[in-house]
């Protein structure tokens, strides 16, 4: 398969970047779309040129590390995958690939495709644990009854990989399909339900000085997201969130 | 009150107030419906609502005003929220496929909210400011048989008939993702009773402004 590459080149944080051309021949269906870039780059470093640089770790579609905005697409077109899991023959012989990097202001562009998305850390610093006893004495997590539902439910938003593909594929690149994940695993937990009201207000502070968007409810992040995390939990973070704003003591 | 200047001034707190003026308009929109519908079967009986609206000292000196501070307060803070959302991505995508994972409506609130914007300038010329004259600057002793008259003169212009349905087509769209979008801002989804909140949209963005359509056109035609 050949195909033309339109690829997002970027020297540093410092450089405006440009869109450039690359023409890519042999490229079999069964490649991933991580492999068509190492085989790209092969070519490049064979020139003597600078190779496209791209997040990548797993490669298993579980660390959230890889993100690209295939196409118009975060994680390319197929859907509840990430970009190391989408394979070439998505595309056809002759196709015009666009690839991008995850834009927002809170993701500032490092070199190409490769952007900081600490800021989702920082959020996540900012409340997204649960405080436990580590000193000796600490209580088995089993003994705690969890009704089967909210367990299942705290799972769904657990699978949340952070990968940004939400704030990517958001008009107004907001964060609240990440935060609302992080969020809702804690407090349907009688774990979390302890610092609920603190983490909620803190993370969503954290959230916009982040310079994250506001959410207008349009549903792409929900169906952009590799994990499938449910708009239900931007939901439930709203009523976290206005709750402890209105009983919160601080 | 620190605290309930932070939760307004967080992203969250700015879409709850943007939700509750959303709520109120809405309520507003179907009592205006259900006065306006009146019109088509009954010159007497909108007439008699007319005037009770027009002259009532409640209505006039209190949900008058709350309903211009609520329509004020949606709009301002919808482009507030749309300039900061426009700011949070400084460099666009060479391509953005934003119809593959969410609707036009969704993705077109801005443009919808201000051609309803410019729809209600017409519509604030065309009634609300003869009524304010009428009344206030004039002075004119009360007439509580004028209103269906009014109404009837004013959807005789095409130009205008034309005017409104294409407003009330954007409000339709507008409300077809407005609706229960509001609903969302509030926290209020859940898989027992959200598609009935959708349902309830769908009817209320369809029915509500093709009713308008329908008041304007029959008055129009039938009253030649």
């Amino acid at each position: 398969m050949k195909l033309k590459l339109k690829i997002w080149r970027q020297k540093n944080a410092q450089d405006k970047g440009k869109m450039v051309d690359y023409d890519i021949e042999g490229v079999s269906g069964d490649m991933s779309f991580l492999e068509m870039l190492d085989v790209l780059n092969n070519q490049l470093i064979g020139k003597d040129e600078d190779p496209v640089a791209f997040d990548h770790d797993c490669r298993e579609g579980i660390c959230g590390s890889c993100s690209l905005f295939i196409n118009g697409e975060a994680h390319g077109p197929d859907r509840l995958i990430t970009t190391c899991q989408l394979h070439m023959r998505k595309f056809k012989d002759g196709d015009t690939v666009y690839i991008e990097p995850f834009r927002a202001g809170a993701f500032p562009v490092i070199k190409d495709l490769v952007v900081d998305r600490s800021a989702l850390d920082r959020i996540q610093q900012a409340g997204g644990y649960v405080s436990v006893n580590t000193s000796g004495n600490t209580q088995d997590a089993n003994a705690i009854p969890v009704p089967k539902s909210d367990a299942d439910k705290a799972f769904d938003a657990a699978t949340c990989i952070g990968c940004g593909a939400c704030v990517a594929s958001c008009k107004n690149a907001s964060a609240m399909l990440f935060v609302a994940a992080k969020v809702s695993q804690f407090a349907l937990l009688p774990q979390g339900k302890i610092e609920a009201k603190r983490r909620v207000l803190n993370m969503v502070e954290q959230m916009d000085k982040e310079g994250f968007g506001s959410c207008t409810n349009t549903g792409a992040c929900e169906a952009e997201c590799p994990k499938g995390i449910s708009l239900e939990n931007i939901a439930r973070m709203n009523r976290e969130y206005l709750s402890a704003s209105f009983t919160a003591n601080e | 009150m620190s605290w309930l200047k932070k939760t307004f001034s967080s992203t969250i707190g700015r879409k709850f107030a943007m939700a509750l003026s959303a709520l109120f308009l809405l309520v507003f929109l179907l009592q205006h419906f259900a006065i306006n519908i009146t019109s088509v079967f009954s010159a007497g009986l909108f007439n008699e609502l007319s005037h009770f609206m027009g002259t009532n000292p409640l209505v006039q000196f209190l949900l008058q005003p709350v309903l211009i501070a609520g329509i004020l307060l949606h709009f301002i803070l919808g482009v507030y929220l749309e300039m900061t959302n426009k700011a949070a991505r400084p460099i666009a995508y060479a391509q953005y496929r934003g119809s593959a994972s969410a609707t036009w409506m969704s993705r077109n609130m801005a443009y919808s909210g201000m051609a309803i914007l410019l729809f209600m300038s017409l519509h604030f010329y065309d009634f609300w400011v003869p009524e304010i004259v009428y009344k206030y600057v004039e002075v004119n002793p009360e007439d509580p048989f004028r209103y269906y008259e009014e109404l009837v003169h004013k959807f005789q212009n095409p130009v205008r008939i034309g005017l409104y349905v294409a407003a009330f087509v954007f409000l339709s769209l507008h409300l077809l993702h407005g609706f229960q979008s509001a609903f969302q801002s509030l926290g209020a989804r859940h898989p027992k009773y959200y598609p009935l909140i959708e349902k309830l949209g769908k009817i209320y963005a369809i029915g509500i402004p093709a009713g308008f359509v329908f008041i304007a056109l029959y008055h129009h035609f039938f009253h030649a």
